[in-house]
């Protein structure tokens, strides 16, 4: 074979901030092969030092905008770690439905507008709604049922308002969550064509496996998105655990040669982090009916194909929709009570863990007795995924390659795997080689 | 009449305001898409186009020198440029590292050298650029960015408050932040939001950034003596969302 192709994406469409890929072979030689980060930095653990602790998670709530909910609620867990803050029962299952809005919102957006156009052939969602007009208006309905989900509960779904230190600012009545839940069942249909479009689809995403180790939270109580610990899968099924206190010890940060971006590693050369990895460490104590949607898509645990981070995300929709009806479900029954805040009882170094729709998520904040921050690491999912990107990039584009792809092709493919992480680039390159100084 | 030709582009930021774009949900969003065309949104569309612009709609910060030509290229394409959010408009929070000096060996440590993490002091955009109009906040108002286009549409200037927050508050009779024993920045705060933070029960921190002419002097006084704030960190406060509004900017 003497293929010689060169693939220069700069600035990648349809994904959360800016990543190039540079794919050169010659002679049917793989010469460069590279995924790039050139995002601006922006220097938000430098940002932190000296603001109070009530106001840190609003300053890093805005590492991104895409799932600020979840930068938000780890933010609010390392911070309460650190100052010895016990939230109440109301606060958690509180916080667990505003995580769900969050995934259930960023997973719409991501399979309907970021993925979805690249199966259907089209440049972008704009196109679609002369062509597929009814799916772009229940993609729109879906997006705003998890906006207005996620608003109820955080007062707002770009930086929420309501989450703080202790427990919530402000709460829904309980005239509004029943309002929610009619909305939510109003939903149901649309949920039920959204499965029914993703199978038609299905069979274009394309068969690529590469088998890795898989990060996520893990929690006996049930499917862990808000809280658990550090948990991960080998491809034979090998489940290991970490406190999340010790994020260190498994996100092993380090600059390798071939990116400007941070690489994370553990028990092999890259691992995954987001939908995928969730479901293969607990697909077990999935909702029914989202177990149900994973079989009818042909998501099986251990897959080890990237690309079905896509249909992963759409079984996590239906869970995340069926654990928040329980929910809101329980606050109907029960109320929903005006708590005080809980108040910190030291003032030390702490760390939380949240999953975002991306991955797992870590941060950490040391605070002087006065409440003001002494610094603070963030390690994103999309961070965590790079390496991961990385390796799937050099197996990728041999096995192309020998499929006699051609230029065009193979950029797509690329473009599609690189999409199919979800990533948020504006996040990830917050978090490089971050030190305490002390 | 050819629809106006509507672009997004975005420069160093969350990228939060691009998602309010879309929150507006299917009514208002389809009707939208009647009056204008986007030809160009990079986080959820993969065309891309070289032709004039009428609305080019910039979001994020000017925080590297090399940003400065595709700024430069924007302007020259478009008719109308609009600061889409608080980091395009004063930078936001992205300023919150202005005053500092050690703020790239704080955070990459050893590698705060390498040539990718170029960065000066964040600013508005208008600092490389004309800015015709501002949509302010973090994240914008998605309904003013709504009247926003629909003044240019037809024709007239978009009417942006320069009063408080404060008068938002009493106008849906929010309990003042100061009366629970808060603090709130909402005295010299730009309205436009509609105050929905002091209603949630947390101060405003001013996102949307200062009034013209703050008294900021005034306003420190006020932090420190009415709500108590620990030494020091009334003068430190305003750093969050206005870095670049203060009077000690450098």
């Amino acid at each position: 074979m003497s293929k010689t192709l060169s693939i220069a994406v700069h600035h990648l469409t349809r994904v959360e901030g800016h990543g190039n890929i540079e794919v050169d072979v010659e002679n049917g030689r793989v010469l460069k092969c590279e995924w790039q980060v050139p995002e601006a930095p922006r220097f938000f653990e430098a940002m932190v030092r000296g603001r109070h602790y009530t106001e840190v998670a609003r300053v890093t709530s805005r590492i991104c905008g895409i799932c600020s909910v979840g930068h938000t609620l780890a933010s609010l867990k390392a911070t309460e770690a650190a100052l010895g803050i016990q939230v109440s029962e109301q606060t958690f299952k509180l916080r667990e439905l505003l995580k769900h809005a969050e995934n259930f919102d960023s997973h719409v957006l991501h399979v309907y507008f970021l993925a979805a156009p690249d199966l259907l052939g089209a440049p972008s969602v704009f196109p679609l709604v002369a062509t597929h007009g009814p799916v772009v208006a229940r993609a729109l309905r879906l997006k705003r049922l998890g906006h207005e989900w996620g608003s109820l509960i955080g007062g707002r779904t770009t930086h929420p308002t309501r989450a703080v230190p202790g427990g919530f600012s402000a709460f829904p009545s309980v005239a509004e969550l029943k309002a929610l839940k009619e909305r939510m069942l109003a939903a149901v249909p649309d949920l039920e064509e959204t499965l029914k479009t993703v199978k038609a689809l299905a069979p274009a995403i394309p068969a690529f496996d590469r088998p890795t180790e898989y990060m996520a939270l893990h929690s006996k109580a049930g499917y862990a998105l808000y809280d658990g610990e550090i948990q991960t899968v080998l491809p034979d099924g090998n489940k290991k655990t970490y406190a999340v206190a010790d994020y260190k010890k498994c996100t092993n940060e380090y600059l390798p040669k071939v990116s400007t971006a941070k690489y994370t590693k553990n028990r092999l050369e890259s691992y995954a982090a987001g939908a995928l990895a969730r479901f293969n460490n607990n697909h077990d104590q999935l909702q029914p009916a989202a177990k149900k949607v994973a079989a009818d898509l042909g998501l099986k645990a251990i897959c080890t194909n990237p690309y079905m981070n896509t249909v992963a995300q759409v079984v996590e929709i239906v869970h995340s929709f069926h654990e928040s009806l329980a929910l809101v479900d329980h606050f109907i029954k029960n109320g929903v009570k005006d708590e005080p805040l809980a108040k910190p009882t030291k003032f030390a170094q702490g760390a939380g863990a949240a999953e975002v729709p991306r991955g797992i998520l870590f941060h950490e904040y040391e605070y002087d007795k006065n409440g003001l921050c002494l610094g603070g690491n963030c390690i994103i999912p999309t961070n965590q995924n790079h390496a991961n990107i990385q390796k799937d990039f050099e197996a990728l584009v041999p096995k192309l390659l020998k499929e006699d792809a051609d230029e065009k092709k193979m950029e797509l493919r690329l473009e599609m795997l690189v999409r199919a992480y979800d990533p948020c680039i504006s996040c990830s390159t917050h978090f490089l080689d971050v030190k305490f100084v002390r | 009449m050819a629809k106006p030709k509507v672009a997004f582009f975005d420069f160093t930021c969350c990228e939060g305001c691009q998602i309010e774009f879309t929150n507006y949900g299917d009514p208002v969003f389809l009707e939208l898409l009647k009056h204008v065309d986007v030809v160009e949104f990079r986080e959820a569309m993969s065309e891309k186009c070289r032709e004039p612009l009428d609305i080019a709609f910039i979001e994020g910060s000017f925080s590297r020198e090399a940003d400065r030509p595709r700024l430069e290229e924007i302007r020259r394409r478009a008719k109308v440029v609009i600061a889409y959010g608080q980091c395009a408009a004063t930078a936001g929070i992205n300023a919150l590292k202005n005053h500092t000096s050690d703020y790239r060996k704080f955070v990459y440590g050893k590698d705060a050298a390498l040539p990718h993490l170029d960065s000066q002091i964040a600013v508005g955009v208008d600092q490389a650029i004309k800015v015709d109009y501002y949509a302010y906040g973090c994240p914008v108002n998605k309904y003013e960015v709504l009247q926003i286009v629909s003044h240019l549409l037809h024709g007239k200037d978009p009417v942006i408050p320069n009063y408080p927050v404060c008068v938002e508050c009493k106008r849906r009779e929010t309990i003042c932040r100061f009366d629970v024993g808060d603090y709130c920045l909402g005295q010299t705060a730009r309205a436009g939001c509609g105050a929905p933070c002091p209603a949630d029960g947390i101060p405003c921190e001013a996102c949307r950034g200062f009034v013209d002419k703050p008294n900021h002097e005034a306003l420190v006084k006020v932090l420190d003596k009415r709500a108590g704030m620990p030494k020091g960190w009334a003068r430190h406060k305003t750093r969050m969302f206005t870095a670049n509004q203060r009077g000690d900017v450098k």
